[in-house]
């Protein structure tokens, strides 16, 4: 058998994620079965085109429910979350490498 | 904007390969944006995010829910009350659900076997279990638990006696499950500690037994 252990986040995104939505919930923003509901259908959506295998598609599913969550909240709009997911892009791209990524400077 | 930043170069690699950072995946920099967002929006407190993570990721797993198990083993009343409704029973050990949803301990008998799935999604006891590994989220494994519970058991080595029934569990948001496995045979007279050593995240899933003591890895 094997013991050992896995990780529990196979990537760093995937438990970031997770955090933002777990504090959000307890933050009293949503409750949680109303979040599962959401995300079960998220989930069903994507897997009428293709099997899910539980890893990277599963956070991407849960992503788009949290994304389109917090639009129904009001909270973010998808324009402002892909302007500020670019600018995080080239922040990344105008970094030297090693060095800490800012954003906006 | 100042004050937000990130560390990058989690892996090792060659630096000389990448002359700016490395560029995190797309649905990475949609999480950062709406970190960044919310952050501003003041929803978020700086480093909560980080202590979540830190929950999950080194103090709650599997081992709370062995040593749930190997109390019930060594303790017929604690059993009894943990069978009668668990929910209050593992708050008084300091596992209790953060979204409110209520646990089910299910036993395992040469009667009956449980396994539990969640078809919904991937509900699943976190305070007891932690994360739920890739497979339980998978679509197969939800849908066949249902459609074919042996087999499935069958794909994860285990074997039940003909005269044992299985029965599955749904998992909900509101109601999770946690099978308490069977005291493996040659148990007798260890501790609890030992005990705990023997119940295996699966065993608690019902996709697995309980070691044997002394069996190795």
């Amino acid at each position: 058998m094997n013991t050992a252990p896995e990780p529990v986040f196979s990537q760093p995104w995937h438990a970031q994620v997770f955090a933002l939505t777990v504090y959000l919930n307890e933050a009293g923003h949503f409750d949680w079965p109303d979040w599962a509901a959401r995300f079960s259908t998220t989930l069903k959506a994507h897997g009428l085109t293709r099997e899910l295998d539980g890893g990277e598609d599963y956070f991407n599913a849960w992503l788009e429910t949290l994304e389109s969550l917090l639009t129904e909240l009001g909270q973010t709009s998808p324009d402002q979350v892909e302007q500020m997911r670019k600018a995080w892009e080239a922040a990344y791209l105008a970094t030297p490498h090693g060095d800490v990524v800012r954003l906006g400077t | 904007m100042t004050g937000l930043i990130a560390t990058v170069g989690l892996m090792p690699h060659d630096h000389s390969e990448h002359p700016h950072a490395l560029l995190p995946p797309d649905p990475a920099l949609r999480v950062k944006a709406l970190e960044t967002i919310l952050t501003g929006k003041g929803l978020i407190t700086p480093g909560a995010l980080d202590e979540i993570i830190d929950t999950y990721q080194n103090r709650i797993g599997p081992q709370n829910g062995a040593d749930v198990v190997a109390r019930a083993w060594s303790d017929a009343d604690f059993r009894l009350a943990l069978l009668k409704d668990a929910t209050p029973v593992v708050a008084d050990l300091g596992y209790y659900g953060r979204q409110g949803e209520h646990m089910v301990v299910v036993e395992n008998t040469p009667e009956q076997h449980n396994m539990v799935v969640c078809t919904l999604c991937s509900c699943y006891p976190w305070p007891l279990l932690g994360i739920p590994p890739g497979w339980y989220k998978s679509d197969a494994y939800r849908a066949r638990a249902v459609r074919e519970p042996r087999k499935v058991l069958a794909d994860f080595g285990v074997t039940l006696p003909r005269g044992t029934a299985v029965r599955v569990w749904d998992s909900t948001a509101e109601v999770r499950y946690l099978v308490l496995p069977m005291r493996p045979e040659g148990s007798e007279g260890l501790g609890r500690e030992d005990l705990a050593r023997l119940v295996t995240r699966d065993s608690m899933i019902g996709t697995g037994l309980a070691l044997a003591p002394g069996g190795g890895a």
